[in-house]
């Protein structure tokens, strides 16, 4: 395919200070359109890839040497003002506890038309409109009647529409998905995950997903990356990881994935 | 109907938490957390309570440990009704059942090293002399496979998949009948679930030692648990053997849950996926509301 | 920034063995932190043993010295009685810090023993010891206090009773609150659903989690109780002359300092009551900010 939307190209992350490597020369690209599963326990250094491709690296911790570029510019380059700007509109992240990404005291109209304004400059009626667009896109019921709900008015599941809808607001190029329904029960888990792919189709974008749960990603993601200790372990579709898996780690984290069914994924063909 | 076999008894249990009193008007009648649940659990059994936030599964863990005081209904363990006992013989009873928390970082005491938890949980459950007690705390790191030289390490030097064994241990340091172990590897990595769920498996394969198992993952039950009860909104929807319930569900709500199962096979999974994508935009042309079947908990 | 990009910063769980630095390191890093224990340090050393280097004591008179401005023979002057200010000074420091640490430590144990209970046992207990801690609050303190050492005559005695009966609350306040987050967390139900008793869940597990506030409320303790002495001292309820102590110095000061303008009489006393308090309050700050450091690293 073209070039790859997001190229993370042997990256390496630790603390410079102490010359200690915490994720170790991964590489990684995304086609453009399709849905990516970095995959890896805590750990593993899924979290600060992702943090790292942010810009939001914890203090101390820095990019040691490689590069992450987005539509093939490199985005370590750009001025931090330069690279806030990318977050949220090129880049959009649903995270996993909604409660805690949302401001708990402003109405979800007021969270919607700060992003807006911010990233599309739009306002006042046309912030609404496109807010009310949003909401209905990711199933809100009765999206006019919403926006001057709060965040704790909401059900979980809800929240996590609002959040996601939130992250869509600016329309993204690449959409990262960090453990989006860990926060969740169960049954509303599948719903979120569908609407996530289901949105993907129809609006044509490319997601990374980030989760310690490969059962979780067999269905959405077309590419898994594993990651161990900071370093890939092995990447592929999702049919050479789950069917057809080298590396003993991926295996390993296959038979623990548990199942309703008995034949064991990753065992057999 | 009480038989040498049975350990724990669940008998009509009804709780409801303290509603708050309002300022104005009638006191709001309290929506029960536990409505009238009855099950029981065999000698060296594993069951399984399933069941997703709102279930009331945690608040039944806590009835059974007398952490708190059932509105009606018994718990008799060994045919003891454990909420009769007065305040200095329960806390002499209370060392037969043992939780494991969910929260590996707040299950343990941060300032004390994790082998003293142990150690600790012997001296209060024990008449063991001081000096044995570090050996047989050792041993009981063993046990749930953990290297002993953890012994001296703070919580904080652990793992969560470390943290939660060293809950375990301190569990078994009492010499247990019944484990209760609510949602404890909800908290874990799955990789790091599957190794503490074994370790879980191996004691009660090997010491006979019976456990209730509380859960919202149906996978995670069926592969500890020889029987499942499952809770919906502080009712039993359903009980049986594991096999039974998984293979054919009765009741509605315990289908959505085997849905929600994730398929860890690519081809299947979206199959499936597209399947409720497709009734979900069917839903969506003919009502625009398509999530009405979300709870609402605010 | 908006919030859709804003990740909770504290899931990223670092490995901590190695690179997590300690609490001293946390303490030592904060270069405020670092000059308040290096003066308290100073300042402690130099009334403790200062004495043994000084050739004169503080009491003795010597008419023909008298109101001698500071030189390399009396590093601060001399007194209408020819006394020698320095050895007055650190003489009067010994007492004024002996009677502040005597009083926070009574302060504390009894803010201690207050909170705990209030904390562990709640209900009408807890209702009752908040109430008096309400009321002695609400009281004028400094007032208060005076009208007490005036009631039952000044002495070593009555001060530090003056000083921690009105300095107790903040600790058993701060007690009583952690305790009753604490009373609910895992590791505490977990030994209750072992058979502890309350005796050890308070000492072995609660307590000991909930010291970490007390430490930094007592640090800061220490600056309010010499600044309660002094006021005391200089209002002429403190201890009696010829007793120094560095309020009292100030009350002996006032009309050198005014009429005989014998400034080193009122300004030596002065700036080591300034730099007491100035370090104590950098200790108390930095312990605080080093206790919230390692919380932030997840412990």
């Amino acid at each position: 395919m073209s070039t790859p939307i997001l190229e993370i190209d042997r990256l390496s992350i630790g603390f410079a200070a102490q010359n200690r490597v915490l994720v170790n020369e991964v590489s990684l690209s995304v086609q453009p359109g399709s849905a990516t599963a970095l995959v890896g326990e805590s750990g593993s250094g899924k979290t600060l890839s992702m943090l790292a491709v942010m810009g939001l690296l914890p203090a101390g911790i820095s990019v040691l040497s490689g590069d992450v570029r987005l539509d093939g510019a490199s985005l370590l380059d750009l001025p931090p003002k330069a690279r806030r700007r990318k977050n949220g509109s090129d880049i959009a992240l649903i995270p996993q506890d909604a409660m805690a990404a949302l401001n708990p005291t402003l109405d979800v109209q007021t969270q919607f038309e700060l992003v807006l304004r911010t990233h599309l400059r739009l306002g006042g009626a046309a912030a609404k409109a496109r807010t009310i667009e949003l909401l209905d896109q990711v199933g809100i019921p009765s999206p006019t009647s919403r926006l001057r709900s709060y965040p704790h008015e909401f059900s979980g599941g809800q929240r996590q529409r609002v959040m996601i809808a939130l992250a869509l607001s600016c329309g993204p190029k690449l959409l990262i998905a960090d453990e989006p329904t860990t926060a969740l029960d169960v049954t509303i888990q599948q719903q979120i995950l569908d609407l996530v792919a289901r949105l993907r189709e129809e609006l044509d974008m490319t997601v990374l997903w980030i989760t310690h749960d490969l059962g979780v990603v067999a269905g959405l993601a077309d590419r898994v990356a594993v990651l161990r200790h900071g370093r890939l372990v092995e990447s592929g579709t999702a049919e050479q990881i789950f069917y057809h898996p080298e590396h003993p780690y991926t295996r390993q984290l296959l038979a623990a994935t548990p199942t309703l069914f008995d034949v064991e994924p990753g065992t057999g063909a | 109907m009480t038989t040498p076999d049975t350990l724990v008894e669940v008998e009509h249990l009804c709780y409801a938490y303290p509603s708050r009193r309002s300022l104005i008007g009638p006191k709001p009648a309290a929506a029960l957390a536990v409505d009238d649940v009855s099950f029981s659990i065999g000698r060296g059994e594993i069951v399984a309570l399933v069941g997703e936030s709102g279930s009331g599964k945690s608040t039944i863990g806590r009835l059974l440990l007398a952490m708190l005081r059932p509105d009606s209904g018994q718990v008799r363990f060994e045919g003891q009704d454990v909420h009769a006992l007065g305040h200095r013989a329960s806390r002499a009873h209370r060392h037969n059942y043992q939780m494991v928390f969910q929260d590996p970082y707040s299950s343990l005491n941060p300032r004390l090293r994790v082998g003293d938890a142990v150690a600790e949980a012997l001296a209060i459950t024990s008449d063991l002399p001081a000096a044995d007690r570090r050996e047989v705390a050792e041993s009981l790191l063993r046990r749930v496979r953990l290297d002993e030289e953890i012994y001296d390490r703070l919580p904080s030097e652990l793992s969560g998949g470390q943290r939660q064994r060293v809950g375990i241990a301190r569990a078994l340091a009492a010499r247990p009948k019944l484990i209760v172990a609510d949602e404890a590897l909800a908290s874990l990595d799955v990789s790091i679930q599957a190794q503490v769920a074994q370790v879980l498996r191996d004691l009660n394969e090997q010491e006979g030692l019976s456990m209730l198992f509380i859960t919202h993952d149906l996978a995670m039950a069926r592969r500890l648990a020889s029987r499942i009860v499952v809770l919906n909104r502080g009712r039993i929807v359903e009980a049986g053997a594991t096999g039974d319930v998984i293979r054919a569900p009765k009741d509605p709500y315990t289908r959505a849950l085997i849905e929600a199962v994730p398929i860890a096979d690519p081809l299947r999974a979206r199959a499936k996926q597209r399947e409720r994508v497709e009734r979900l935009r069917g839903q969506f042309a003919a009502e625009p509301h398509p999530t009405t079947d979300e709870r609402t908990t605010s | 920034m908006n919030r859709t990009s804003a990740p909770r910063t504290e899931f990223v769980r670092l490995p901590r063995s190695s690179s997590q630095p300690g609490f001293l390191a946390l303490y030592w890093a904060n270069g405020a932190a670092r000059f308040g224990l290096i003066t308290l340090l100073v300042i402690l050393l130099l009334v403790l043993i200062g004495p043994l280097f000084v050739p004169f004591t503080p009491e003795q008179i010597d008419l023909s010295l008298k109101n001698q401005a500071p030189s390399l023979v009396h590093l601060m002057g001399t007194d209408e009685l020819g006394r020698d200010v320095f050895a007055r000074v650190l003489d009067g420091g010994r007492l004024t810090i002996l009677v502040a640490l005597i009083a926070v430590g009574v302060a504390i144990t009894v803010g201690v023993v207050v909170g705990a209970i209030a904390g562990y046992f709640g209900g009408w207990v807890d209702n009752v010891l908040m109430r008096i801690a309400d009321v002695f609050y609400s009281m004028p303190s400094l007032f208060v206090v005076i009208l007490l050492v005036a009631l039952i005559g000044p002495g070593f005695a009555s001060i530090i009773l003056a000083i921690s009966a009105f300095s107790w609350m903040t600790t058993a306040r701060l007690l009583r609150a952690s305790i009753l987050s604490l009373k609910k967390s895992d590791f505490v139900q977990a030994a209750r659903g072992l058979g502890a008793t309350d005796l050890r869940l308070i000492a072995a597990h609660i307590l000991p989690n909930a010291l970490a506030p007390i430490f930094v409320a007592a640090t800061l303790g220490i600056a309010a109780a010499v600044l309660t002495e002094s006021a005391l001292s200089f209002l002429g309820l403190g201890f009696q002359a010829p007793q120094a102590t560095w309020g009292g110095l100030l009350e002996e000061a006032q009309r050198a300092v005014i009429s005989g303008g014998q400034w080193w009489r009122g300004f030596f006393p002065g700036v080591m009551i300034f730099l007491v308090i100035l370090s104590v309050n950098f200790i108390g700050e930095g312990l605080n900010k080093a206790i919230l450091g390692r919380k932030e690293h997840g412990e």
